[in-house]
């Protein structure tokens, strides 16, 4: 699994793929810190946090897009699957490096909070709260998108799946109210990853959500795991 | 060391593979030969784990593959059809990451830079692997393969697309690999196997049809026993003579190598020596023995044989069937030998008509010639009239 690990941290590097996701969500993250927070002259950082949500969207497919999808294509997927390791470390090794790098990203809002901090009081669990469910949901996405990428061998399918994927996700809400029949809009709003990660916007810490999306990685991770033992077994 | 059992791969109703078994002992190289698309590559493919058999298994040093898939890759070094490098990054980079894939235990630094001597690429090993030339990939391919220093080593059709020079190379450090590595090699290339490789298993259409030494197969194959004899004489009573001699099944005089000179192929009944015999009829009747020649088959016509299914026929065929074949084919031998007596009558006769027509057309030219004659020599004397003329003018 480290070996994995360090090789795609490596070619996230090496390619444009880690400065392209670094720099449009500091682009972003820094567009809404300057507007949402310094422009109004607070401490606040519960809106920036909240408008991020929906530009994960795209570029957490833009991250993973290549993971397996390229492996297939250059036939490299081949050495990794006849060396002594399983198909779980695999997978994990690819997973917790996305994940590595979405943690870098996402520590610019530690910076924002450092900055907010320098000139006057933040409260910290607030942003602590928020950065802990930033970081679940970003989980729960990479899971998600990295599946995908499991399914294709061209990259730009791998990336417009991975966007479709997560837009559906970041629609349950609004698929949930258009549904008249009762249970089901109930079951579609519990599955909202929108509303969940709001509430932790809006200052409450709901521990049933962090749960929520680490199932969802754990769920999304044993899938891709299980799409290699079916292409073994068929 | 490896033992493979009835495996088969089936995708849906096509057979890829079916019902192969074979063993490879230690330190022995295998040669996999096989058309394109026989199998080779699926069966290798289930050996090294990266693709699940239908049924039947495959044992690496006692450790059956599907069983316990961790423990036995680690035995295996594997060289797929296209090498699994990342292009993007650097040869030392990509052996240090597949070190660190097979949880390699010896000294790191030594041990790549020992496998970087071995197959040559220490002067590249910096270089990013996308701007190396396809034999150099194959070689990192094969550096891959030997990080860990595997008891196994599976490598398929490890010489494709590399210059003769580097298909040497690559086949001298197979050799010396084998001293003390198992190699299983597979190629569609007959002689690169036959350099190779001390066992040859031959695949097509998804099952195995030989297995044994290249001289064990040609052996096996050439079940049929014929010579090649080159006799100077006339074609015509040389075919008789040899054709009644004692043990001959069949002969056939197709090879013009000269004037009166032809190629013979003799088929003699099985355990029977005609040279002899063939020696002393060709002194009697004052012909010539140029060349004796027995066909013996390379691995080129073993496999042909082979692949064309032209073996198995002979094999399925009962006693009876073999003996009909036999009479029918020497019945069409006497038809021939009838048609050729024929066609020599014809020749003989069309020759005669010939030699006719041209001494009559040689009566008229002469008859033509002599009028000519008679104007040539008026000519002359007219000519030597005139020199004599000029002559008096002279004086």
């Amino acid at each position: 699994m480290g070996a994995i690990f360090r090789r795609e941290m490596g070619a996230f590097f090496s390619s444009a793929i880690a400065y392209i996701f670094l720099g449009v969500l500091f682009e972003i993250a820094g567009f809404f810190f300057i507007n949402g927070t310094l422009a109004y002259g607070t401490s606040d950082l519960s809106g920036t946090f909240g408008s991020v949500f929906l530009f994960l969207i795209f570029l957490i497919p833009l991250m993973t897009m290549k993971l397996f999808s390229e492996e297939k294509r250059q036939r490299t997927e081949q050495g990794l699957l006849t060396a002594p390791i399983s198909i779980t470390e695999m997978v994990l090794g690819k997973y917790f490096a996305a994940l590595a790098l979405y943690t870098i990203g996402i520590s610019i809002f530690l910076l924002f909070a450092l900055i907010i901090e320098f000139f006057g009081g933040v409260v910290w669990a607030t942003v602590l709260s928020n950065f802990v469910a930033l970081f679940f949901l970003g989980a729960a996405f990479i899971a998600v998108s990295l599946f995908v990428s499991t399914l294709t061998e061209n990259q730009i399918i791998s990336a417009i799946l991975g966007f479709l994927a997560l837009l559906v996700l970041y629609l349950i809400d609004s698929i949930a109210n258009a549904v008249n029949v009762e249970f089901i809009s109930k079951i579609l709003k519990t599955l909202s990853f929108y509303s969940r990660y709001n509430e932790f916007v809006t200052g409450l810490f709901n521990l049933s959500s962090v749960l929520f999306f680490v199932s969802v990685a754990v769920v999304f991770n044993f899938l891709s795991v299980r799409v290699f033992e079916k292409r073994r077994w068929s | 060391m490896i033992e493979v059992r009835n495996l088969c791969k089936h995708y849906g109703d096509k057979k890829a593979v079916n019902n192969i078994s074979f063993e490879v002992k230690d330190g022995e190289i295998l040669g996999f030969l096989g058309p394109n698309g026989a199998g080779k590559s699926t069966t290798m493919n289930m050996i090294t784990g990266y693709i699940s058999s239908t049924s039947g298994e495959a044992i690496i040093n006692g450790v059956d593959i599907m069983e316990n898939p961790k423990k036995a890759k680690s035995f295996i070094g594997y060289l797929p059809e296209i090498p699994p490098i990342y292009v993007d990054m650097t040869v030392k980079g990509y052996l240090n990451f597949v070190y660190d894939l097979k949880k390699c235990k010896l000294p790191r630094s030594k041990h790549i830079k020992d496998v970087c001597d071995l197959v040559k690429i220490t002067d590249v090993q910096d270089r990013i692997i996308k701007h190396l030339s396809k034999g150099y990939k194959q070689r990192v391919g094969l550096a891959q393969a030997l990080i860990g220093n595997p008891p196994v080593l599976i490598l398929d059709e490890p010489t494709v697309g590399l210059d003769p020079k580097q298909i040497i190379e690559i086949r001298s450090l197979i050799k010396r690999l084998g001293k003390n590595h198992t190699v299983i090699l597979s190629s569609h290339i007959l002689s690169e196997i036959q350099a190779v490789c001390d066992r040859i298993v031959i695949i097509n259409k998804g099952t195995l049809v030989a297995d044994g030494t290249a001289d064990e197969l040609a052996n096996n194959m050439s079940g049929d026993h014929k010579m090649i004899a080159q006799i100077e004489g006339p074609r015509k009573d040389v075919y008789k003579a040899v054709r009644n001699l004692p043990d001959v099944v069949s002969v056939i005089a197709d090879m013009e190598r000269g004037e009166n000179i032809y190629d013979y192929e003799i088929e003699t009944k099985p355990g029977t020596d005609i040279r002899k015999n063939l020696n002393k009829l060709v002194q009697e009747r004052g012909w010539y023995l140029l060349m004796l020649q027995p066909n013996i088959l390379t691995l080129e016509d073993v496999f042909l044989k082979i692949i064309t299914g032209e073996h198995e026929l002979k094999q399925a065929l009962s006693e009876e069937q073999k003996k009909n074949i036999a009479e029918a084919v020497d019945k069409k031998e006497k038809v021939d030998a009838a048609a050729e007596d024929l066609r020599t009558v014809l020749e003989g006769i069309e020759a005669k008509k010939k030699a006719e027509a041209a001494a009559a057309e040689e009566a008229d030219a002469e008859e033509t010639a002599e009028a000519e004659g008679t104007s040539e020599t008026s000519e002359t004397s007219e000519a030597e009239s005139d020199s004599e003329e000029n002559k008096g003018d002279e004086e």
